[in-house]
This record gives C-alpha cells, structure tokens and sequence, in this order.
C-alpha cells in the first residue's frame, strides 16, 4: 500500500500530440495494398465501357493464354455463389431493389461496372491481360436525368422493375402529431417563397485507394480491407457468400481516410473473396484512382425544391421540403438511407410549427451512391441555410436578424423540434456573437457598401451558416423505427494487465481521427492511470469481436461512451478487492486519481494498478470473488448529439473575371466538451475544406452518354493548399447532457456547415446584379454567368469548363 | 534492364521492365512501401520521393531513369533514429490524419525548405500544391512547415 500521490493532471482538455503519428510520418505503415503474401495472386477487373447495355457474350479465353494468367471469370462463373451486396436499409417497406451482382450478370448499368475479373502472379501481368477479354455489348439507353427518369415511358434501368423510383419517403409533422399540418401552413402563409437548390454529385476521394487482401483459411477466410466497417462487413460477407460468420475475421489495418466512401460493401471485396475462395489462395485488389473515381461510390447528387412560408414580420410558418435523390444504378449499403438522414434536419436550429419532408430515390445509369462526410445532412443545411438568406432578401430584413427571431433560444433548451427530436443543449447566441466579433461583422459590412456605393469590380460578399447537425448515430430503437438494418450501439472492454498497463478495446474503427489519442485521455482520467499507459485495440474483428465501426461523428459519443462504462465496471471490480487489501468496508472507500483511499484515513490507500497486480496474483482476494477485473460494456445512446455554430464567411467577388477569393473564414463550433483540442481543430478544418470544395470546387460531371468525365485528379478537382485560406476557429462549450462525458459529435461539423457559408457569401456580394443563386461549384464561369446574363437567376452549368459535358442534373435540370 | 541506385542509404541493384515506375520499383522490388500511390495522374503527391536531393513524383519517373541516383524515401528520411525536422513538426503541429499523403507531403516540405529556408505562407501553399491531402484542409500542415522553418534556423 502505498500513501496518495498527487493527482495527476487531467488529461481529458490536453491537446495531447497523437499516438497515431510515429509510424505515419516514417513510412512503416500497414496499408492494405502493402500487403504480400506467399503465392498471392493480384487481381484486374475488366469495367464496363458504356453506361447502359446487355452484355451480349464475353470470352476470357485470350486471356488466359496471357503471360501470368492464372484464371479469368465472369459473373456468370460467380452465379451461385456471389449473391447481391447488400442494401441494409430499405427506407419504405415497397422500396425497389433490383438486386445489385458483384460482377454483371446480363447487363451493365453504370460505366465501370464490374464484367469480368484476372487473377495473375503479378499486378502488371493481370492488368496487361484485360484487354485480351471480349465483351460485346448491346447498347441501351442511358437514364441520366432523374426527373426525366420517372416519367412514364422512360426507359428502365432495371428490367426487372416498373419505374425508376426505388422509393418515395415522407414525413409530415401534422401527421406524426410533432408539429402542425404543412397544408394549413402553405394555405395561410402571408409570405411564400420557393426555390429548387442543386446538390451535386461528389466524390468522397479518400486519399488511399481502396484495396483488398483475402487469405482462404480452412473453410473460411482472413479479409484485410481498406474499409471504415470491419465489424459490419464481416456480417455482411458472411450473409452474402454464405460462410459461416464466425470463419470470417476483417482486419482494417491502417485505413487512409474515408469520409463515408469506405462504408458499404464494395463489388470488389466481394469479388476478391470470391477469387481467393475459388481459388484456394490469397488475392489482392487494390483500386487505381481512375477506377476509385469511376466505382467507388458518389455522395449527394439530390434536386432539393424547397418551400418557405413566413409572415411578414419574418417569423417562419412552414417549411416543404421535396427532394429527388440519385440512387445511382444500384442500392448501396446505406444508399437509400442517406437522404432521410437529412429528413430532421432542415428545420435545423429555427422554430417551424410546420414541416413536411418528401424524397423520391431515382435510379440513373450513374455511379451508385451512399454516405459522403454529413451525409444528408449537409443537404439539409444547405437548404435551409439558403433559403433563409432568400427569405431575408425576400422580406427586406437582415439575414441574422431573420435567424435570430426564429431559431431556438438559449433558454428553450431541452427543446423537442417540429421532428420530434430532443435538442439537449446549444447556445446559438453564444456561437453567434462569438464568430460575428472575430470576423469583424461590422467593419466588414461597412466595407462591403462603401465597395458598392464606388461600384468597385471585386465585390465583398458576406455569408452566414448558422448550423446544427445530428449526430452520434444512434438509438438503436430510433434506427428501428426507420427501417435500418442494424443497431447504432458501440462496445468496448477495458483490460488491466498485472503491470497496470491498460488495454481498452473499442468497436469503433478509426481511419485518420486519432481514436487512439483521445480514448486513450479519456480512460487516463477515468482509472487514474497514466496517458502512456493506455493502449487501444480496434479494427480487427478478431481482437475487437464486437462493434459497429466509424460513421456519423459516433466514435466519441457513442464509442467513447462505451469506454467510459467498461472503465466504470474496473473500477466497481476493483474496489471489491481494494476494500479487502485495506481491511475496510466497500462503501467507505474513495477512489480518485487512481487510488482508492478509506474515508477519514487519508493515509492509507491502493492504487487500481496495485490491485491489478493483485487480481493477477489471485492471492488474497474475498471468497467469491474472480480473479479479473476485466471488463466490456455495450452502450445504446439514449439521443443522438446535436453539435451546432455559427460559420461566417468573406469573400472577394471579381464580377468581371468571375473568380472568387476567400478573404476571410470564421467558424464557432460548440461540440460540447472537448477531450484534445487539437484534434478537434483537425476535424473542423478538413470538414471545412470538403465543405468549401463542394461550394467552389467539386462536381462528378457525366457526359450525355453516361461517361464520368471527371474521372482522374486532373478533371476531379480537389483543393490544394493554394486554393485554401487559413481559418479562424473557437468553440462555444455546452456539454452535452445525453452521455457521460458531454462529448458531441465533430467529425462531420465543418462539412455540414461551411457550403451554405460560402454561396451566402457569393450571392450576398452579387445580389445588387440581381442574382440570387449560383450553384454550385461556382465556378469563375458560373460566378461571372450569374452576373453578366440577363436571365441571372440560375447560372447554367458544366458547359467549356468541363469541355462542353454536362448532364441536364449537372445543369440544374429542369428550371 | 539492369539498374543500379542507392536508396535510403543502400546500395541496390535489379533488372527491371523498362516501363516500370520507379514507385513500383520501390514498392514491389524493395518493399518500401513507406511511399504510396494515390493517383495515376501525378496529381497528388503522395509518392514524392528525393531524387538525387530534389523532389519528384515518383510515379512520374520510370525505375531506369533512377539508374546511377541517390533515391531517399520517407523511410530513410530519419537520421540515427531522429525524426528530420520536419517530420517532427508534421507530429507536434498535427499536421496528418489518416497519414496517406503524410509521406509524399514531408518530402516535398523537406524540398521546398532546401529550396527556400524561410517561405512565407503563400510560398508554403503554392510549393505544396502539387500534393493533396483530403484530411486536413491544409492549414496545420502549412503551420508544420513554418515550425520546421523556424526550428531549423
């Protein structure tokens, strides 16, 4: 026993560097496409050219003759056995799923569909043979436009459907008794105001391209993947190919972002798996980009109309929102989902009595689509946050003084919206003040009318996302009542070893967020240990059997929450066997900083890691008790997380070249409690660089034939350190009241919040030439259209700046 | 063909297609997998290795090319197990997250610092343009780069 040291600083609040770097910055990384193995075979997928068509015959035999080859399939080799990949969230009961193959059967519905697959000793061997394969393809015809889609007599992507609607989703508050009926809003509105908002198409581009190693083990098989889920994907290979789920262990060994486009399971996991199996040795596919921008999945690409009632005086009545979403050709894993993710969130922080929410899910002969960072949400806010700027110019008001009178004050919270969910806590004021001071609002509003009043060609622009998002998915009952597929809990165990040292692991599986770090904070402070002290185990469905991996800004709230519950059950553990070392009783005991003291005698004390090491021995424990103080916890968050800021952005507007310059770029985010301030700015500035990129920079373009055209980097345009400011962030700190440690969500904050800032921004600067929308990417072409065409409502888009492709989506569609 | 190069330090030698990038060389033949491939365009970076002091794509050079050169990689940029400057400052300033570019973008900050020891901010973004990073938004990596430029002076 020995007496009480000092307490130990906390560690939760440090910005402690990360534990993750030390073999990132020195190259001994574990990539998946790193991976080699005796005999492992690497394989080349043949894509389809065209967008549309039935497969008419494929011959591999050429190519099997190739130097190298070992073996060339199709997916009629694959009939019984490679089922569909699995969709696991069917929106609506009727939802329309038409099956999705790994490898075309009889048909390709997306340019780059899978259509035949080499394995070959070497990488260059089994890329070198894919041309010695013969595909005839019988044309149809592309379904691009998704207005056009569901038209009757539209072709059909699918032949095995009716139509090209997967689904129609809806809520409407009225009906669901959160709220009052849309129809009686929209009928008695003093003011109505309607605008359709372009969502375009995105490519998440994780910087690693994915791959995949699958080693056949006895009847089963060992999958390292470049994937955000292992713990799903093992379920899902399992159901899908029919092996028993305790044969199948995923490794995602150092995974090189994700932002959603790692989460579903991919044709090409399948297919690997499928080739290893059949055989009977390893097999890898790794991805180039060209294929990663081609078939990984899209994200957004939704047409969003949008109808905002008011009275005169600027309060909001009612708010009908109608989106068409691009399923793309196929249902992902959480594809159809995505959407009504956003369904919640368009009322965001402002006080609708009315609200109905409606989304048709259209299948195109485009790329398939699923979660991108936000994923629905930053839809959402998009929406609302334009519409707001619409309605202010609309009434003559103020764009903050608008939001100002409707969102939800300070005071309100705990406040259940016209969703009928349970905002915990947030001070949009608090946020608000905050980020107008550090920008300097007035200043720069002063500025922006005296540029007017000379008519100076750059033009200041000053735009105002005021954001909430939801987050931490999820209640597993809330998940249920909308149709998806599993559960939204997170385990974790936390293990004390004899020497003290502490093993935690954890469910979620972290992909660049620096997990390891900031659990490894939380648990110093929870046991009293040191940060050193702490390893964490994750990603490996062998040695973290139990998890539901990293999406939606869960990790730390749910995750977290998780450690912080098996952390607590030690302890509980521990001090059974504490109060029999100091011969006292259990309820007299203290336990701080890592000790456990008697009340009233401060002098004697036992440290968690002296019981460990006691535990361990077994010696002299209490009659009953077992020799362990290990212990897991499985933790269902009762709300989601509602993180919410004020992001405002300045930007230079050249209204004779058309370019923009971001001047200046503030954001206030309240995320709750931070663990490492250090990561958290991390977060945000990469959530604001994708959302900045989506507003300036990024669109997936499709030609008329249903070719990506941005298909590689040069066309794709990600930003680079030249096209981004430095930003200004702060946090405003209300502590969430839904999990232990006050923690809110941060991953997705910054995407969610920063696009709406942007074109605010723009639009504010342009708004004197009349515009009233650009969209997005606004491109120098689209920013000086807005401003020098008569009709400047719109700018049209995708015409020389993509080499005269565009798709009426990538246009806008229909006006 | 048959090459001969010094890579991170080692003398090697290898026959190889002449229509190999030197990244496949060092990747498939070497086993340095420290460098990565992210592109097919030369557009991202992270394959930015040292040839012969300067920085290049290695994915842009083919493996002959490199014959009779010094190649250093991010595994031989550590000297004597210290981490290079800049690699330290990538860690205290957090300037990576899921660390793919990570490679690519600390040789090209080594380059532009030999090129030009003292880069404003503006100077930083426009050397670092040829690498991407999707994780980080860019601005701790310029700050790392600034912190090395000061540690080193």
């Amino acid at each position: 026993m020995t007496a009480v040291t000092e307490r130990p600083e906390l560690e939760i609040g440090k910005s402690r560097r990360r534990k993750e770097d030390q073999h990132l910055i020195t190259g001994r990384t574990t990539w998946t496409d790193n991976m080699t193995l005796p005999g492992m075979l690497h394989l080349a997928i043949l894509r389809s050219p065209m967008a549309h068509a039935t497969i008419t015959s494929i011959d591999v035999s050429e190519a099997l003759k190739r130097p190298g080859v070992v073996a060339a399939f199709t997916g009629q080799d694959f009939a019984e056995t490679q089922g569909n990949l699995p969709c696991a969230w069917p929106v609506t009961p009727d939802m329309v799923n038409p099956g999705a193959p790994s490898l075309a059967m009889t048909q390709v519905n997306h340019v780059g569909e899978a259509v035949a697959v080499i394995g070959a000793r070497t990488k260059v061997a089994a890329q070198d043979a894919l041309e010695a394969i013969d595909v005839e393809y019988e044309p149809l015809e592309p379904v691009l436009n998704m207005e056009a889609a569901l038209v009757e007599g539209s072709p059909l992507v699918h032949p095995n459907t009716t139509s090209n609607k997967s689904y129609t989703w809806v809520f409407e508050a009225g009906a669901a008794g959160t709220g009052q009926p849309i129809d009686d809003a929209l009928a008695n509105a003093e003011v109505t105001l309607k605008r359709r908002f372009i969502q375009q198409r995105l490519i998440p581009a994780f910087m690693e391209p994915r791959s995949t190693v699958v080693q056949p083990i006895g009847n089963g098989v060992l999958v390292h993947s470049s994937t955000q889920i292992p713990h799903i994907l093992r379920t899902m290979l399992a159901l899908t190919l029919g092996i028993a789920e305790h044969e199948v262990r995923v490794v995602a060994p150092d995974v090189g972002g994700g932002f959603g486009g790692k989460i579903p399971v991919t044709p090409e996991e399948v297919i690997t798996t499928l080739m290893a199996r059949k055989l009977g040795k390893p097999c890898k596919f790794t991805e180039s980009r060209s294929e990663s921008l081609m078939t990984a999945h899209h994200g957004r690409d939704q047409i969003q109309d949008i109808t905002i009632t008011a009275k005169k005086d600027g309060t909001v009545t009612g708010l009908d929102v109608h989106l068409f979403a691009d399923m793309g050709a196929y249902l992902r894993l959480v594809g159809p989902g995505v959407p009504v993710l956003g369904a919640f969130m368009f009322n965001s922080i402002y006080k609708f009595p009315a609200y109905r929410f409606t989304c048709d899910g259209v299948f195109t002969t485009k790329t398939p689509t699923d979660a991108y960072r936000g994923a629905g949400r930053p839809e959402a806010t998009f929406a609302i946050e334009r519409i707001m700027d619409e309605l202010a110019a609309e009434l003559g008001l103020d764009p903050m003084e608008l939001r100002r009178k409707n969102w939800i004050k300070h005071e309100e919270f705990p406040f259940t919206t016209v969703c009928g969910l349970t905002y915990d806590t947030g001070n949009y004021e608090a946020a608000t003040d905050k980020a107008l001071e550090l920008i300097g609002w007035d200043a720069l509003r002063a500025e922006q009318a005296e540029r007017r009043e000379r008519q100076d060609p750059v033009q200041l622009g000053l735009g105002i996302s005021t954001f909430t998002e939801m987050c931490g998915l999820a209640p597993s009952r809330v998940l249920g009542s909308l149709a998806y597929g599993a559960g939204g809990w997170e385990a974790a165990s936390v293990r004390m070893l004899a020497t003290g040292k502490v093993e935690v692991v954890t469910g979620s599986s972290a992909h660049g967020q620096g997990h390891e770090t900031a659990f490894s904070q939380i648990v110093a402070d929870r046991l009293g240990v040191a940060f050193e002290d702490v390893v964490i185990i994750h990603g490996d469905t062998q040695s973290s059997p139990k998890g539901l991996d990293t999406y939606g800004s869960r990790s730390l709230a749910v995750g977290g929450t998780a450690i912080v519950k098996a952390a607590d059950k030690v302890i509980e553990k521990a001090r059974k066997i504490a109060a029999h070392l100091l011969e006292a009783n259990e309820d007299d005991l203290d336990f701080e900083a890592g000790s456990f003291t008697v009340k009233g005698s401060p002098g004697s004390a036992v440290s968690i890691g002296e019981v460990a090491f006691a535990t361990f021995m077994a010696h002299n424990l209490p009659d009953g008790v077992e020799p362990s103080l290990d212990s897991d916890a499985v933790y269902d968050p009762t709300n989601f997380s509602f993180p919410h800021g004020t992001h405002l952005c300045a930007m230079d507007v050249d209204t004779e070249t058309g370019m923009t310059k971001i001047r200046k770029y503030v954001c206030v985010d309240d995320i709750g409690n931070p663990i490492n301030p250090l990561i958290i700015e991390g977060q945000v500035h990469g959530g604001l660089a994708q959302g900045i990129a989506q507003a300036m920079f990024e669109e997936a373009v499709f030609d008329d034939a249903g070719n990506l055209t941005t298909g590689t980097f040069v066309d794709y345009t990600l930003p680079s350190a030249a096209d981004l400011p430095s930003f200004t962030t702060d946090r405003t700190v209300s502590p969430s009241t839904d999990n232990p440690l006050g923690v809110k969500g941060v991953g997705e904050a910054g995407t969610i919040a920063s696009t709406p800032a942007v074109v605010n921004a723009v639009v504010d600067a342009l708004r004197p030439f009349g515009v009233t929308d650009v969209q997005m990417p606004m491109t120098p072409e689209r920013v000086w259209r807005a401003v020098h065409s008569g009709d400047a409502d719109r700018a049209p888009g995708g015409t020389n700046a993509y080499g005269g492709a565009s798709t009426s989506t990538s246009d806008g569609g229909a006006r | 063909m048959k090459i001969e190069l010094t890579v991170d330090g080692d003398m090697v030698s290898d026959d190889v297609e002449p229509r190999m990038l030197l990244v496949q060389y060092l990747r498939e033949k070497l086993g340095k997998t420290g460098t990565v491939i992210g592109c097919d365009t030369s557009n991202c970076g992270a394959c930015t290795v040292h040839l012969d002091g300067t920085s290049v794509k290695s994915c842009n050079v083919l493996a002959v090319q490199a014959d009779g050169c010094e190649v250093t990689t991010i595994e031989g940029l550590a000297q004597d197990g210290e981490l290079h400057p800049v690699q330290a400052a990538f860690h205290e300033c957090h300037a990576l997250q899921c660390g793919f570019c990570t490679p690519g973008m600390i040789m090209q900050s080594v380059d532009l610092l030999n090129d030009n020891p003292k880069p404003s901010e503006e100077e930083i973004r426009l050397g670092l343009e040829g690498n991407l990073c999707r994780c980080t938004g860019y601005q701790n990596i310029v700050k790392s780069v600034q912190a090395a430029a000061g540690a080193s002076s």
